[in-house]
């Protein structure tokens, strides 16, 4: 075993590990405003990779599938906040943990009703096949667009968190929702706004994963444990947490899959499981949350 | 016209009914001060008016407008302006990010600039400390921070919760010299305390609350001189 098949399979993990990022933020930044665990989050993942099958359809182009597959799902997202969620609000977090999970259940199977049970074929751009020589191994082209994008999303998500007033609003909201409304902010605005967000990226995430995973019906289903996973060893509600602990268990999941392969479903788990020992509320996360 | 008028205001916590038909008015360019025992239910008058208080009945007339169920945030755009007792300092930012929200949401926030310096000026303390975490103040900087961020959006009315509570004397000169200016500009002014003395001394009128009502209301000068008033409704 070389070391340049572990620095390769490395940079695998981190470039699968942008998945659970992308996946992981939305939940996270979602949990840390609204306090609602969105059990609907990874359904929104897979109508993320069919709402991109039916553009690329429609459009032929992948990048434009980029740019509207968030914001078609990002906008029902938004929908569902306001004609389903926002009647819990102030009930305790196991309402609207009941809730997205049916929720879930029912995109699901609407899913399957019209779009079918068998899979739906995802290629990979044109652009963007084959492998780029990196000097040390050659590296999937896709997978470092995916790294690429991903952090180029970590940055305008940082960008607007920090230095726009929404962001500074979002993050006041956090913390302290009753202070943001006494100075004037409709809070329940901002809500609307953070869920779009959320599951706008976790859409954008399931049509970023399509051409890696495929598209069919129960795509999310392993990525609703994976990002809980994510978003447990980062800590509930951190969105540092949510990028650390996604790259962390890609590159987990990667290496075990190399050294170990028998181990490579169970090894993300195992992480936890020591994160957790020691840090019970996770690397970043903050007391009295879920406490 | 009285800038903001009360009338049988109703306030429940859970079951406990809290305020039992709270009245009082407070007159544009007044301050008015609410005395009373902890518990009293001053705090929870204050919430009611800012609409933070789930269950409320009465009618809370704000400049003519009834704002009894109208949600929160509208109030800051009509002119009224609320310093919690906690202060509410916002963990996570800055001194300078902590002003900013005063202004996110007011008409004001297109003149950040000139806003905050106007503020660096009136309190210098925050000057120095504007990029430095809100939450790492002292109490009483915390204190200036919450009036300056409440005085942000330039209110007609602001209340305050206890802006003295648990703050070195030296600055409580400070912040009351700071409200009388502030009442001299015009600024309309209701003030819940603890520290009775100061706050008559500010105050035009005072109304004494207990157990969620109003049972006492005069001009500041004849309950100074009650002793009787002052040890019954204001022993802590």
């Amino acid at each position: 075993m070389t070391f340049d098949l572990i620095l390769l399979q490395a940079f695998t993990g981190v470039a699968l590990g942008t998945i659970f990022v992308l996946v992981a933020l939305g939940l996270s930044l979602i949990f840390g405003l609204l306090t609602i665990v969105n059990f609907a989050h990874s359904q929104f993942f897979m109508l993320g990779a069919y709402v991109g099958v039916v553009v690329l359809a429609v459009t032929g182009s992948f990048w434009a599938a980029l740019v509207l597959v968030p914001l078609v799902v990002g906008a029902l997202g938004m929908v569902c906040e306001r004609v389903l969620i926002r009647p819990l609000y102030g009930r305790g977090i196991d309402y609207p943990l009941l809730l997205t999970f049916g929720l879930g259940l029912i995109i699901l199977e609407l899913v399957r009703i019209f779009a079918g049970t068998e899979g739906i074929p995802f290629n990979t751009p044109e652009a963007l096949t084959g492998a780029v020589d990196l000097g040390v191994f050659f590296f999937p082209k896709y997978r470092l667009f995916l790294i690429g994008v991903t952090a180029a999303i970590l940055v305008a998500l940082w960008f607007f968190l920090e230095k726009t007033p929404y962001g500074l609003i979002i993050r006041a909201g956090a913390r302290d929702p009753e202070i943001v409304q006494v100075l004037g902010v409709d809070v329940s605005r901002v809500w609307l706004i953070v869920f779009g967000i959320g599951t706008g990226l976790a859409a954008l995430a399931g049509v970023l994963a399509a051409p890696i995973r495929g598209v069919f019906p129960e795509m999310g289903v392993p990525v609703l444990v994976e990002a809980f996973v994510v978003t447990v060893v980062g800590g509930m509600g951190s969105l540092l947490g949510a990028v650390i602990a996604g790259l962390a268990v890609g590159i987990t999941v990667s290496m075990t899959s190399l050294f170990y392969p028998e181990m490579t479903t169970l090894s993300m788990f195992l992480l936890m499981a020591v994160v957790l020992v020691f840090r019970p509320r996770g690397l970043f996360g903050r007391a009295g949350v879920l406490d | 016209m009285s800038m903001l008028e009360v009338i049988n205001l109703n306030a429940w916590y859970g079951r406990s009914h809290i305020l039992q038909g709270v009245g009082f008015e407070v007159g544009q360019g007044e301050a008015v001060c609410l005395i009373g025992r902890n518990g009293a239910g001053k705090t929870t008058t204050l919430r009611s008016i800012m609409g933070l208080v789930g269950k409320r009945t009465g009618s809370v007339m704000f400049k003519g407008q009834e704002i009894i169920s109208s949600p929160t945030h509208k109030r800051l755009g009509m002119g009224l302006a609320y310093v919690p007792e906690d202060r509410r300092i916002v963990r996570g930012l800055t001194v300078l990010e902590n002003l900013r929200l005063g202004l996110v949401a007011s008409p004001n926030r297109s003149r950040e600039a000139e806003i905050v310096d106007r503020i660096a000026e009136t309190f210098p303390r925050l000057r120095e400390r504007l990029h430095q975490q809100g939450d790492t103040l002292s109490g009483g900087e915390q204190q200036m921070l919450a009036i300056a961020r409440a005085l942000a959006a330039d209110p007609q009315l602001i209340m305050l919760d206890e802006p003295s509570e648990g703050i070195m004397p030296v600055l409580v000169d400070e912040m009351f010299e700071l409200f009388a200016r502030l009442k001299a500009q015009g600024l309309t002014i209701l003030i819940v305390e603890q520290n009775v003395e100061r706050a008559l001394a500010l105050a035009d009128r005072a109304y004494i609350v207990d157990q969620g009502e109003i049972v006492h209301s005069g001009i500041s000068g004849e309950l100074l001189a009650n002793p009787e008033i002052q040890e019954k409704y204001c022993a802590i």
